[in-house]
């Protein structure tokens, strides 16, 4: 197989993948930022007092881990139009993206929140501060700790989920490898390739995580 | 208009069945023969072998370094390059095994290596032998950080296994994709696979859970 593996035809198609390289970091991190927001506020609806606005938030993130992303990305892409919403595909794609990590970094940062005593809430509210600067000066600092590993690898995850989005005809890596091999009718060269471009990704992040874990060891050390 | 839809809806519960079937079936056979590779491979890579610990680790990052829909793009196309084709059914299970199999391996290694070094040392100087130190000390004490993960990622092979629908299983995703070309309702369509994907994962999740809160309560009580 490798000796009749053609690097010129990789070569020639390496600006389709420089763009869709590009393509999949900013797709990926457009949804790593809505599905932080989305996570900070489910999260804070599934803690809040009032037990609809906890129920509605249980709903939401139940739904969305049982059921598969590429399930929620066909129902977004083929409901919302019947609903008369006309998004354009990328919107689609970050929409399904976001809501569906939204739902695990829900659960990654209640778990984080949770982790935390409950005699330093306590010790927070008798020293006369309000809501936002607990969160703010106690509870986010030590959360921040426990959560930071979990998230960055439902970050991972994000990334390897965004080439679904190949699928409803967005330009990214997935789709590149899509396309040389059906131009080329060389399967191997262009599916190999995308693989290589999300290890790169991956051993980044992975290197990252493994870094800020050292960190944390060291900052617990002393 | 939507009475009429739903009509039709029901009229294609047949097809949707076929389709919870084949999902059951792909994901039941990867998790048993993933289940059982990867206990193997976890068991190797907590031990002591320096080569193969690394071979699997390499494989192992491989893999989750890599989006499953790029991997079984990679088994289905090119492998009938290297002259094994193969029917998009065991491509399916052959792709989604090796996923289940990384990802058990690093969850078996993780609760091997979490068991007190002290255990190992009390099995060897108790006379114990390597199999039974590792079937009457290591392993029952390792099940206990093992099973909550595991059922957990049970649950992220079943929702990976509807990836596989674009090789053309036709499994409850395609079902739905295939619906939603003659029932032009996405919401409902794919809200009816949502449901069925939800009946499977739901109680899983919550088993898993609940393992969880029962080992934590056994690990304490000792």
């Amino acid at each position: 197989m490798l000796e009749t593996f053609n690097f010129r035809v990789i070569l020639e198609y390496m600006p389709l993948y420089f763009k869709c390289f590009s393509a999949t970091l900013w797709l990926s991190g457009a949804g790593l930022a809505g599905a932080l927001l989305v996570g900070t506020v489910a999260c804070a609806m599934r803690l809040s007092q009032s037990r609809t606005v906890s129920l509605i938030a249980g709903v939401y993130i139940e739904s969305m881990r049982s059921t598969p992303l590429l399930a929620q990305l066909y129902f977004f892409y083929f409901g919302l139009p019947s609903l008369g919403i006309m998004f354009s595909e990328e919107v689609t794609g970050i929409f399904a993206l976001a809501l569906n990590s939204g739902a695990y970094m829900a659960e990654i940062i209640r778990a984080g929140i949770q982790s935390i005593p409950h005699g330093q809430i306590e010790a927070g509210i008798a020293s006369g501060l309000n809501y936002f600067r607990r969160m703010r000066y106690i509870i986010l600092p030590q959360a921040l700790g426990v959560t930071i590993l979990p998230l960055l690898g439902q970050s991972i995850v994000l990334v390897k989920d965004s080439s679904l989005l190949s699928l409803i005809s967005i330009m990214e890596l997935t789709r590149a490898g899509q396309m040389l091999s059906s131009e080329r009718f060389m399967p191997a060269e262009g599916f190999l390739t995308t693989a290589a471009f999300y290890l790169i990704i991956y051993y980044i992040l992975k290197g990252f995580s493994s870094w800020v874990q050292k960190r944390l060891i060291f900052r617990e050390a002393y | 208009m939507w009475g009429f839809y739903f009509g039709q809806l029901i009229d294609s519960l047949p097809i949707f069945l076929k389709g919870l079937w084949m999902t059951v079936s792909v994901s039941g056979l990867s998790l048993v023969a993933g289940s059982l590779i990867g206990f193997y491979w976890g068991i190797i890579r907590g031990g002591k072998g320096r080569i193969l610990r690394r071979l699997i680790g390499a494989w192992v990052d491989l893999i989750r370094g890599t989006p499953f829909l790029v991997q079984i793009f990679v088994i289905f196309f090119i492998f009938p390059e290297a002259g094994i084709q193969l029917e998009a059914f065991p491509a399916a299970v052959i792709a989604l095994t090796n996923l289940a199999a990384c990802f058990i391996c690093e969850i078996v290694a993780g609760g091997i290596q979490a068991v007190p070094s002290g255990q190992r040392e009390a099995a060897i100087a108790s006379g114990l032998s390597a199999y039974h130190r590792f079937r009457y000390v290591i392993l029952p004490q390792a099940m206990r950080t093992i099973l909550p993960p595991l059922v957990g990622q049970y649950v992220l092979i079943i929702k990976d296994s509807s990836i596989v629908s674009v090789i053309g299983v036709i499994d409850v995703t395609r079902a739905g994709w295939l619906t939603v070309q003659r029932i032009p309702e996405g919401i409902m369509v794919f809200g009816m696979v949502g449901i069925l994907y939800f009946v499977i994962c739901y109680p899983l999740i919550q088993l898993s859970s609940n393992l969880e809160k029962r080992m934590t309560v056994v690990a304490t009580r000792l």
